[in-house]
């Protein structure tokens, strides 16, 4: 019997035009990449469609209708995911093109005019290359210290000596949920601790804010990034969310046209937020239609979202469970209410990349790699792995895929 | 699409050819596809006449690389280090002997383009990328 959540999964499904478009093969497609990008339900393909056929004006300096039009909707979108991560205000959101980049300019605008030689950065063994490469270049160009938050085994985060890693912190940056093995960090433990010392965190909310209810400040961040692709968006979009005091007190990071607010030949006067760190022309319909997608969300529930996927999780680690005999090796936090809806795992003695190869023949898609986490990789042992990542668009149908193809895996190299 | 893995693939993959080091290489170079991670090494033994003698291969990777690799050692062996330098992508793939798809071009070059960086004593690059995808 299909449980209720899953035919509500199997009607939203209906939503994104892509998942009903069979492989080259005939095979009906089976996607398990949401945690690399999400697909897109036709309400933000429309609200592309639209901008560019009825409302496309540049921003914030057209006096004509058209113009007001466009930067409402702009406007408006930035309210729209304001609301959605519960900021105070919309002035606290800045578009970025992603997570990368968001990250980036806390990196180049707050780590810069604010860390000295002997700080410290405190981020995790987790961390997407996104979140680790922008610090590990910020230490070297002020003499702070990058510090490790360990994880263990499982993949869960080692509290134990937090205290003594919070010494002398500044920053702490850290993911909200692994992509590579869907841990959900302990913030509500973290964050307030990290604060008793004084420090900043920023949390990298690419794999969490798609998949369930993010509040920024009942979390007390003071940074807060994610990407809008990852959560039905288009790509080109993402933002930063930051504390109003923190922000103002920031320098600018690009400089250029819409972030003035007085330009002369010998100095300039910047723009209030959220204008001042929005350099050039902005990337308006992918943010209009971030807009849009966040409206879905909201009218789906992010509660359903999350509860959904839980159960889809817990569903797919039931199917795999026969194949562990065999030689599967199941990644991540035993404890599910400990780990989003992403499944890493190795079978047998087959390469991950073989493995998604052989998936892919029956139209299962999922990643196979070290999933831009390669000192976690190495750190556990892995050369790669298979992943399978969930959405609200995903049923019991898509797990079922993966398991015929898993075992199709098994006759073609022969796994006992 | 059916001939995906053939027995051979998986014989090349579980129980590579000439797989191991060299006392005394003449010859060295290793690489990684930064895409997957997969890495691999190759030592090559030149006599005096620029021949390759032996040949050892050394790594890690999906069946794809490693078995390319295992048979590109195998047709190495006697070759002259100029002929190396000059061994041809279709001639690894017709090592292969199955369809590689153009995200998986990379992977079963990457023994091809170690080896003939050992022999060329810098990094090969193809005259042109564009099989590799």
């Amino acid at each position: 019997m299909i449980a209720e959540p899953d035919a509500r999964a199997a009607r939203i499904a209906a939503d994104f035009p892509l998942l009903a478009q069979p492989t080259s093969r005939g095979k009906r497609l089976a996607y398990l990449d949401s945690a690399a990008t999400s697909q897109k339900p036709q309400a933000v393909i429309d609200s592309l469609v639209h901008y560019y056929t009825h409302d496309n004006a540049n921003i914030h300096r057209g006096v004509y209708e058209l113009a007001e039009r466009a930067t409402d909707a702009f406007e408006g979108a930035r309210a729209k995911v304001a609301r959605f991560v519960n900021a105070a205000e919309p002035a606290e959101i800045v578009w970025t093109r992603n997570t990368t980049e968001a990250i980036n300019l806390v990196s180049f605008s707050w780590g810069l005019a604010n860390l000295e030689p002997g700080d410290v950065i405190l981020t995790t063994q987790l961390e997407h290359h996104s979140n680790l490469v922008p610090w590990q270049l910020l230490a070297a160009k002020t003499g702070a210290e990058l510090r490790y938050i360990e994880v263990d085994a499982e993949g869960l985060h080692v509290l134990d000596d937090l205290d003594e890693k919070l010494r002398g912190v500044k920053l702490v940056a850290m993911s909200h949920v692994s992509n590579t093995l869907g841990t959900i960090a302990p913030l509500a433990e973290i964050i307030p601790r990290a604060h008793a010392v004084g420090a900043v965190v920023l949390i990298d909310g690419a794999q969490s804010t798609p998949h369930f209810a993010v509040d920024v400040r009942a979390l007390d961040v003071d940074f807060f990034v994610a990407s809008g692709h990852k959560m039905c968006g288009p790509t080109g979009i993402g933002f930063l969310y930051g504390k109003r005091a923190l922000l103002d007190a920031m320098p600018p990071f690009l400089t250029g046209g819409d972030m003035i607010r007085e330009v002369g030949y010998e100095r300039t006067t910047f723009n209030e937020l959220p204008w001042k760190f929005e350099a050039g022309t902005s990337n308006i319909a992918d943010a209009i239609a971030l807009g849009a997608a966040v409206e879905y969300l909201e009218h789906i529930g992010m509660d359903w979202v999350a509860a959904h996927e839980r159960a889809l999780t817990v569903y797919a680690l039931e199917r795999l469970q026969p194949f562990v005999a065999r030689g599967l090796d199941i990644y991540g936090p035993k404890d599910v209410t400990k780990r989003s809806g992403v499944i890493s795992f190795n079978f047998a003695d087959i390469h991950a990349h073989d493995l998604a190869s052989i998936l892919d023949l029956d139209g299962v898609c999922v990643r196979a790699g070290h999933h831009c986490t390669m000192p976690l990789m190495d750190k556990m042992g892995w050369p790669a792995t298979a992943r399978a990542s969930f959405y609200l668009y995903n049923t019991e149908r898509d797990v079922d895929q993966l398991i015929v193809a898993l075992d199709k895996a098994a006759d073609v190299f022969k796994v006992a | 699409m059916d001939d995906f893995y053939k027995e051979y693939i998986l014989d090349h993959y579980r129980n590579p050819r000439n797989f191991g080091h060299l006392d005394a290489p003449t010859a060295t170079a290793e690489d990684l596809n930064p895409l997957c991670g997969d890495k691999i090494r190759f030592e090559l033994q030149v006599d005096g006449d620029g021949r390759v003698t032996d040949v050892r291969f050394s790594g890690k990777g999906c069946a794809i690389s490693q078995a390319s690799a295992s048979m590109l050692s195998e047709s190495l062996k006697g070759e002259m280090l100029e002929d190396v330098a000059r061994f041809s992508q279709e001639r690894v793939l017709e090592n292969v002997g199955i369809g590689i798809s153009p995200a998986r071009m990379k992977c079963a070059m990457l023994g091809l383009k170690v080896a003939k960086s050992a022999a060329l004593g810098e990094i090969a690059h193809w005259p042109d990328e564009a099989p590799a995808g």
